[in-house]
């Protein structure tokens, strides 16, 4: 079973980029199962389905959909492996970027887009500095001059990574990626492998159900602007 | 000078039309220095080649066309050495003219100052009212954007292979803008629909139902019209200008 993360910021494409290469994956009869984590709701899991593939959805609701999708990792290839998947990609919600639920020994998949702005690359952190391969969106819509300042910035912070432009749109660029996933490593369990980085520490009184405002209410893990 | 290989040709093997039959044209090479056109109608899949071209394709995509340079598969990184230019881009980044082109020429390590006031002074040959170092780019008009863009690609990206959706109606000077990308013996494809750029052109490709139909040679007869077609245009461009900035027409 090859298991396959892919994450990045909302809109920017995961879903696009995904289906586009999906279909070319099951041109060659590969067996692909989606799971698509989310917080409080997703058409994605529709989109999928269209494909005639097995999906799994979660929706992490009240809890961090980050640590929802790590906790549920184990059971998700369980799952695939009941589906008869040969490859398992899971999309993730990509709310924050401090999180990056990229996993030792499984491809790691980042999307980003060419409109969110020439500082992203150097802001999101771990999501895209941990990423094997980097696919970069919507340069159908930006300048040539603006693709190549991005693609530069992306490849400060990640000197390592693949880096692959994709259009969301047309499927241009799916060619390559299906490639890249089929080339991807094999896994036959998750259990005792390791997150790349780690998640923020948290727990505080907010973690657990607290709405209200003021220091009284804040208990546990706090951190303050001034100090 | 940036470019890592020196790109002589490029060869289309032929593939297939939408229906699936063998396209008429089987091998197609473009040398550098050439302009080439593809015209057709809406749908006939001008912009499926140019994708081709620039995907470098080896029987991938949905014609199953292959895309050679210098009679082998590139190896290389292909964003390198292809430019693209089409109507639907346009510049998203929050910053001024001047600044931006600091930061697309220090990414391609060419030294900045004195390429700022060369892609602007090339840009304000191409577009009607001039732009300005301490211009938004985000606020420069159709034509202006269009005209930065190919001064940009011209003198900064500077890549060896130049591709053009359409943009003829972007209210700026064509056959400058086309002259001005295939300087310095860049090859130069170009999807249009209009007949200026197509008799420029030496050869054009025909397209019909995704596939390449025919290759036909600029003759005698149209390189005459085109000069006819050149000067109206010309006129056209420059009364034009004129309405724009007030003028008016009198009976003579
Ligand atoms: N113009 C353009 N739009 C794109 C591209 N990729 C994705 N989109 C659009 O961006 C929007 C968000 O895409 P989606 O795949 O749902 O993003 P996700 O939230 O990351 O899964 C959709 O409207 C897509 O059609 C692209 O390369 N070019
Ligand atoms: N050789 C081909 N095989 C399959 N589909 C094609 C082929 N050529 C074009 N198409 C498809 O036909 C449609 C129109 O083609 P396009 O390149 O956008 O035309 P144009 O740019 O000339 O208007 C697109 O959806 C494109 O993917
Ligand atoms: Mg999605
Ligand atoms: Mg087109």
């Amino acid at each position: 079973m090859k298991f396959i993360t892919i994450a990045g910021p909302p809109s920017c494409g995961k879903t696009a980029v995904l289906i586009h290469t999906i279909k070319r994956l099951l041109e060659d009869d590969t067996k692909v199962a989606v799971g698509k984590i989310d917080c409080l709701e997703t058409d994605d899991g529709e989109r999928y389905k269209d494909l005639g593939i097995p999906v799994i959805v979660g929706l992490s609701g009240d809890l961090c959909p980050d640590h929802y999708y790590v906790s549920n990792l184990e059971e998700i290839l369980t799952w695939a492996k009941k589906n008869q998947a040969e490859m398992t990609i899971l999309e993730t919600a990509g709310l924050c970027h401090r999180c990056a639920p990229a996993i030792v020994g499984c491809l790691s998949v980042v999307v980003i887009d060419n409109l969110s702005g020439i500082d992203t690359p150097r802001k999101i952190g771990p999501v895209l500095t941990t990423a094997d391969v980097v696919v970069i969106t919507k340069g159908d819509i930006v300048s040539q001059a603006e693709r190549e300042v991005f693609r530069q910035k992306i490849r400060l912070v990640n000197p390592e990574a693949e880096i692959l432009e994709f259009n969301g749109l047309t499927g241009k660029g799916s060619v390559r990626l299906r490639k890249i996933l089929l080339e991807s490593p094999e896994v036959h369990t998750l259990v005792d492998e390791t997150l790349r980085s780690s998640m923020p520490a948290c727990i505080c009184s907010y973690c657990t159900g607290e709405t209200r405002i003021g220091n009284s209410y804040q208990l546990g893990n706090v951190l303050k602007i001034v100090s | 000078m940036n470019n890592l290989v020196t790109i002589k040709k490029i060869t289309i093997l032929g593939g297939y039309t939408k229906d699936g039959m063998e396209e008429p044209i089987r091998k197609m090479d473009i040398t550098t220095g050439e302009i080439l056109v593809l015209v057709g109608p809406t749908g006939s899949g001008k912009s499926m080649l140019l994708s081709d071209i620039e995907l470098l394709a080896s029987a991938d995509t949905p014609s199953k066309r292959t895309v050679l340079i210098n009679d082998t598969m590139y190896e290389g990184c292909r964003s390198e050495i292809i430019a693209q230019l089409s109507q639907t881009m346009n510049f998203v980044m929050d910053t001024t003219v001047g600044d931006f082109l600091i930061l697309h020429a220090s990414s391609r390590n060419i030294d900045s100052d004195a390429i700022v006031n060369d892609v602007i002074a090339l840009a304000n040959t191409l577009a009607g009212e001039p732009i300005n170092p301490h211009d938004f780019i985000t606020t420069l008009s159709g034509g202006q954007s269009r005209a930065l863009m190919i001064a940009d690609i011209a003198l900064i990206s500077d890549s060896p292979i130049v591709l053009v959706d359409e943009i003829e109606n972007a209210g700026i000077d064509k056959l400058q803008a086309l002259q001005v990308l295939s300087d310095k013996g860049k090859i130069v494809i170009v999807a249009s629909h209009d007949p200026v750029i197509m008799l420029m052109a030496k050869r054009r490709v025909v397209m019909r139902n995704g596939g390449m139909n025919k290759v036909l040679s600029t003759n005698q007869k149209e390189t005459e019209l085109l000069h006819e077609l050149i000067s109206f245009d010309k006129n056209m461009f420059s009364l034009r200008e004129s309405l724009r900035t007030s003028g008016t027409i009198e009976i003579a």
